[in-house]
């Protein structure tokens, strides 16, 4: 430090009271964002993330729109018109009984995205629940809850599901209960984990001190501070809802005609494959982009979810 | 004198750790059979170094840890068989501010949620104006503006979020906070404003509080009587300021040779000791006296037996030295 002694002489005056202002200058540090606001900006700066969802919104859209505006009906019939190519009246042409595959896609889409999106909540509620005590009540009853899942675990996934759909007959019930019971063991194990490492923390313990009731902390706050973790893992069931269900269509145990998922779409579409390849190619285009597109959200809230990353 | 707000009674807290299959558990002797009286009003300062079983000991106090022996006493009530309305009635009454705080306010909630949220569980107040009220004069009260209260924690620095703490313990009208090193994880200079805060507030509401810190010129300014621990045990207990200027156990000795002095005559009368040796393991404590490792002065008969906290003249030392000079 080169300041001379005299220059470093101190006197009364040179001290002013803070003012009011700048009393409060250990300071509030940024603009009032809850955890989410500040989640989505940084999911806006992943592109692909981004596209992923403009992709979703675009093609919940069409399935809910297109049906409802198209001269077409997924069930109407038109033999003299059958295997028709794309054309202006049937922007991807017709099937072998010249229905509009359009229509059918869309209308198949509706029933896929819902599935994938019903057993996506399903296995979030059972996981939640589940992981929730297991982690929070600890000890015993963990360890018994968690060797119940790892037996589920180690039976192959679509085992159980072509079990119930079969015993149960092919429906909608039967298909999501189906693959709500083979995917809810993954979130119970991550809600677990969260919960386990959250209820250590000072928070949890304040909230035990001031007399909250189990379910209050188990719900209130550390459910609550998982939510990052578990958006991002029920993001990702959703496609590999949407998977398991086209596959049973494709195995011939989806739903039954005139109804279709993309599944079985695509599995109609298969015995004609050779003559009219595009048949095919429509609905396993659908099944792909949007499962590419969920993933790509999938990652993107990964990331933004993450408070480490901050 | 009146009666204690609080008594421990020969408190044991042992946890079980490691083991499994084929393993035997070790024990950890976290606190290993303390004693202490707290009076309404006052402020006892628990001090010693890390590990020795002061947060135990607090979390303990607020039913996060049990007790593995030995009972705890709130206002003449044993706290670890208390249940329905008592234990409602308790939870009011004794609070916890914690060491962390950027760790103990949930990121999720805003200051005003986590202000209500005991007045929620305790049924405290009927409308949402009288909670909000209520939230805004708790805020002014710890010195943070009331319409901070739609903010989310990760807005405040250290210190405020210390205060929201203080606020959220406050909105049940405690009679006996435990503190757990409350300043600890402060800037120094947001320190002393922490302090004076809680003293202000224990002026106010006539508070006591059990005050745990590892540095014991901090908690000499706030404290009445500093007890000292040690591997899980009380060695000296004293009105503060004669166990600050007169420190009869060695291990008290030690502990304030290394706190610097200002008084250079003072400094100089005190003989710097340094400890020799490693803390031990409370799995596996020294028999006899535990601190007889580390113990400038053992004698034979340390490792024989262990030595009874006993009232030496003005207060209670653990230490075979002071035998002959009961009063
Ligand atoms: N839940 C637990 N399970 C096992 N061991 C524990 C547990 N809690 C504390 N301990 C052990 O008990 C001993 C006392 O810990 P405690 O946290 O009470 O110390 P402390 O005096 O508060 O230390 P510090 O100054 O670091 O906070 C330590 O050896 C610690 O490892
Ligand atoms: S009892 Fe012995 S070992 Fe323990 S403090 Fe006193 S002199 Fe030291
Ligand atoms: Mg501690």
């Amino acid at each position: 430090m080169d300041l001379k002694k005299d220059e470093l002489k101190l006197t009364p005056d040179l001290f002013e009271k803070l003012d009011e202002n700048e009393k409060n200058a250990e300071k509030i540090a940024y603009e009032s964002k809850t955890y989410f606001q500040d989640a989505w900006v940084r999911f806006k700066q992943n592109k692909l993330a981004l596209a992923g969802l403009c992709f979703i919104i675009f093609m919940v859209a069409c399935c809910i729109i297109i049906p409802i505006i198209s001269p077409y009906t997924y069930d109407g019939q038109d033999m003299t018109n059958s295997n028709a190519g794309m054309s202006m009246a049937h922007l991807m042409g017709t099937d072998k009984f010249g229905r509009d595959i359009l229509v059918r896609i869309m209308c198949g889409g509706r029933i896929s995205l819902s599935v994938g999106a019903i057993a996506a909540l399903i296995a979030l509620v059972i996981g939640i629940i589940y992981g929730g005590i297991s982690g929070y009540v600890g000890g015993k009853v963990d360890m018994v809850m968690m060797r119940f899942v790892d037996m589920m675990y180690s039976i192959p996934d679509m085992l159980y599901i072509i079990m119930i759909v079969v015993v149960l007959e092919p429906s909608m019930f039967s298909i999501l209960l189906g693959i709500s019971i083979s995917s809810w063991m993954g979130m119970a194990r991550q809600v677990r984990a969260q919960v386990m490492t959250l209820k250590e923390q000072e928070f949890s313990l304040a909230a035990f001190v001031l007399g909250a009731s189990k379910s209050r902390i188990l719900f209130k706050h550390l459910i609550i501070n998982s939510m990052g973790p578990i958006i991002v893992s029920v993001t990702m069931l959703v496609p590999s809802a949407i998977f398991n269900e086209a596959f049973l269509g494709f195995l011939g145990i989806g739903l039954s005609a005139p109804q279709a998922s993309w599944g079985t779409l695509a599995n109609d579409a298969r015995q004609i494959m050779m003559a009219y390849p595009m048949q095919v190619v429509w609905p396993v285009l659908a099944i792909c982009l949007t499962m590419l597109a969920l993933n790509f959200i999938g990652d993107g809230l990964g990331d933004a979810l993450d408070p480490k990353k901050k | 004198m009146a009666n204690p707000i609080l008594e421990l009674e020969n408190l044991k807290v042992y946890f079980n750790v490691g083991g499994g299959f084929l393993k035997k558990k070790d024990v950890v002797k976290a606190v290993d059979g303390i004693s202490l009286k707290i009076y309404p009003g006052e402020t006892f300062g628990l001090v010693g170094e890390s590990g020795c079983g002061k947060s135990t000991t607090g979390r303990a106090i607020v039913k996060i840890n049990q007790p593995t022996e030995g009972k705890i006493l709130v206002n003449g009530e044993d706290i670890t068989i208390i249940k329905g309305a008592n234990l409602k009635k308790f939870k009011q009454d004794v609070q916890m501010i914690f060491q962390d705080p950027y760790a103990s306010l949930n990121p999720r909630m805003t200051v005003g949620e986590i202000i209500k949220e005991p007045m929620d569980i305790h049924g405290i107040y009927k409308t949402n104006e009288e909670k909000e009220k209520r939230v805004r004069e708790l805020l002014e009260l710890v010195g943070l503006k009331p319409d901070h209260i739609r903010r989310y924690p990760h807005e405040f620095s250290g210190g405020q979020r210390q205060r929201i703490g203080i606020a959220r313990t406050l909105a049940l009208n405690p009679k006996f906070i435990v503190c757990d090193e409350p300043i600890s994880a402060l800037d120094v200079s947001i320190q002393a404003q922490v302090i004076n805060l809680l003293e202000k507030i224990q002026a106010e509401m006539g508070i006591s509080y059990l005050f745990i810190a590892h540095d014991l010129s901090m908690v000499k300014h706030i404290s009445d009587r500093i007890g000292v621990m040690y591997l899980g045990n009380l060695v000296e207990v004293g009105d503060s300021d004669e166990l600050y200027n007169n420190p009869l156990h060695p291990y008290t000795k030690a502990l304030l040779s290394s706190v610097p002095i200002p008084d250079p005559r003072v400094a100089k009368s005190r003989e710097r000791i340094v400890l020799q040796g490693e803390l031990p393991s409370p799995i596996n404590p020294p028999s006899g006296c535990v601190f007889r490792t580390r113990c400038p002065k053992a004698m034979e008969k340390c490792s024989q037996c262990k030595p009874e906290l006993k009232k030496v003249k003005d207060r209670m030392v653990a230490c075979f030295l002071y035998d002959g000079d009961k009063e």
